[in-house]
């Protein structure tokens, strides 16, 4: 199954995951899913067929509040943090065209 | 004797009694972490003196007027680099936050605060807290106490080296597959993840989400249930917080077993795992046998299937929660770029060391259409196998007893370069998290190279307090002496 791992799987991934690879990431990218994918195939072991889902262990639904700020206004800590800040608000490259 | 041998709650007590100051405890933690960082590297962030000494006085001088202060009042405490501490640099021991100062701290940090915590700095750990020796971080590893040419483990593994090599008195770690039981086990400290739900994970910067829970590292067992019921609490600002009427985990420090129901999964001493650790886990049994307990070998199904559940799930989880370090709004940006997703993509790309591109790209990949069901959906049905495979486990058994790693503490160097080989490792201690179960690591025993065995004890969701009881009696039995 892991054959399905091609130049093409990874330049996808790459892009659904932001990140730029070297051919030499690439290359050594292919081989580590393939492996890793070859070793979650033994899932398919199992007959799951009549098993649901499970994403939490414990049912856990929503927890809703009204939208009003309880933490004051962090907004001069907050834009220390950014890598480039202007008159209040933080750079960026241009957006929209 | 140094104020560094003492364990959290003596310490505390000697506070409270006047016979030390918390300047005086903070003043011989500092001392030690200036000695020896160099050699251990289990700090990412050292507070400087001056703050840490302040504090110190003020918690001092609540204590003096008498004002409310729990059994930790004083004590210096260290914390896993992937808790938000406000003003603090935090970094995940990642490039991509590496200048990263958080505006708000995590609730277990502020319960921490709350109860008069000393925080001397952030500890060490693998980027983003994906990998098993503390050897992925990008301020370069930490060294194994016992032995400075092995990993402490990970992914907590600046945090139980930092208790280890006495750089602090206790500490927090973040438990996803293992991450405080591991490290714990291989620098001979005790740890604890809880049931998921119980500590707050608000602030602490996500990695997989459904499976990630902070828990003590410490001394001794009673250091550990003293710390879990100071950190835990419901909050509301984590929407998978636990209401729990339970947490009063120090009256669980019951020197005695017996009549508990014991069960050891065969394949937790099988196929794969050292003898010298086979060992020293079954005679850890046979202690607790002796005092009373029903202790027995049973089939624990599915054991294999763990590994790969959890790094599919984990990875689905991280690649969409480090989706959010994207270079814009903080942490590093590229410093040259085309338009905005060459932005993102460089900065990423140069933020992100090798194994967490690995993980991201495997669960971006698990989650993409057309793998969704054959993957992420199996891995979910598969995790709902494992949790009923445990609920029948506990219907016969008060507490499941095995080792926390199949070897000790490998060679620095050993693991990064076959990554299948290094998750393979985590064999005994990922399962606890995909069922969301409370699992303890204790000392119980030393390996013919000199490096602390690991005693894993595990407990049906809720029930910290059986597998607190089987360590305490345990520890008490084992006393000072781990050969």
């Amino acid at each position: 199954m892991a054959n399905i791992v091609t130049d093409e799987t990874i330049e996808n991934v790459a892009l659904l995951a932001e990140l730029e690879l070297s051919p030499e990431e690439k290359e050594q990218a292919k081989k580590d899913m393939a492996n890793m994918l070859d070793y979650i195939d033994t899932l398919n072991e199992l007959d799951t067929s009549d098993v649901e889902p499970m994403s939490h262990v414990f049912p856990v639904s929503n927890v809703l509040r009204e939208d009003v700020v309880t933490n004051g206004d962090g907004s001069e800590d907050t834009l220390a943090n950014a890598p480039e800040e202007k008159d209040g608000a933080i750079v960026v490259p241009e957006t929209f065209h | 004797m140094s104020l560094m041998d003492y364990t959290a709650v003596e310490l505390g007590r000697k506070i409270k009694a006047g016979e030390v100051s918390a300047v005086e405890a903070a003043a011989e933690a500092l001392d030690s972490m200036e000695e020896n960082d160099g050699k251990y590297n289990c700090y990412v962030t050292m507070l400087d003196r001056e703050s840490v000494l302040k504090r110190a006085a003020c918690v001092q001088k609540q204590i003096d007027e008498g004002l409310p202060t729990g059994p930790l009042a004083g004590v210096p405490v260290a914390i896993k680099d992937n808790m938000c501490t406000k003003g603090v640099r935090t970094t995940c021991s990642s490039k991509i936050l590496y200048n990263f100062e958080p505006t708000f701290s995590s609730e277990a940090v502020i319960n921490l605060e709350k109860a008069g915590a000393v925080i001397l700095g952030k500890t060490n750990m693998d980027e983003f807290a994906m990998g098993s020796t503390t050897e992925t971080s990008y301020f370069g590893p930490t060294k194994n106490p016992w032995n400075t040419e092995h990993v402490p483990g990970g992914s907590s593994g600046g945090s139980a080296a930092a208790v280890a090599a006495k750089e602090c008195t206790y500490a927090l770690g973040s438990d996803t597959g293992g991450s405080i039981r591991q490290p714990s086990s291989y620098c001979g400290v005790v740890g604890m993840k809880p049931t998921y739900g119980t500590v707050s994970r608000y602030g602490l910067i996500a990695y997989g989400s459904s499976l990630d829970q902070i828990g003590p590292i410490a001394k001794d067992v009673t250091d550990c249930a003293t710390v879990l019921e100071t950190i835990a609490s419901y909050d509301p600002k984590d929407s998978t917080s636990v209401r729990r009427d339970d947490l009063d985990f120090t009256s669980a420090l019951v020197d005695d077993v017996a009549g508990m129901k014991i069960g050891i999964p065969k394949d937790y001493i099988g196929e794969g795992i050292d003898q010298t650790v086979k060992e020293a886990v079954l005679a850890a049994a046979k202690v607790l046998e002796e005092r009373g307990a029903v202790v027995e070998e049973f089939d624990l199904e599915l054991v294999k299937y763990a590994i790969p559940a959890y790094y599919v799930i984990a990875s689905a989880e991280a690649s969409s929660n480090l989706a959010r370090f994207d270079g814009v709004k903080y942490g590093y940006r590229t410093e040259q770029y085309d338009g905005l997703h060459n932005m993102y993509k460089k900065s990423r790309s140069e933020g992100f060391g090798p194994e967490v591109k690995r993980r991201i790209m495997l669960g971006s990949f698990v989650l993409s259409s057309g793998y969704y069901d054959a993957y992420y959906l199996k891995a979910l049905r598969t995790k709902a196998l494992i949790k009923q495979a445990f609920d029948r486990a506990f219907k016969k058994y008060d507490v499941i007893l095995g080792p926390a790693s199949p070897t000790t503490a490998p060679r620095l160097g050993d693991s990064l370069g076959d990554p299948l080989k290094m998750y393979l490792g985590d064999i005994y201690t990922i399962s606890v998290n995909l069922a969301g179960l409370p699992g303890i690591c204790v000392p119980c025993g030393i390996d013919e190279k000199n490096l602390p065995i690991g005693l894993q004890l595990i407990g049906n969701c809720f029930e910290e307090k059986k597998i607190i009881r089987a360590a305490y009696a345990y520890e008490q039995s084992r006393g000072g002496n781990l050969k």
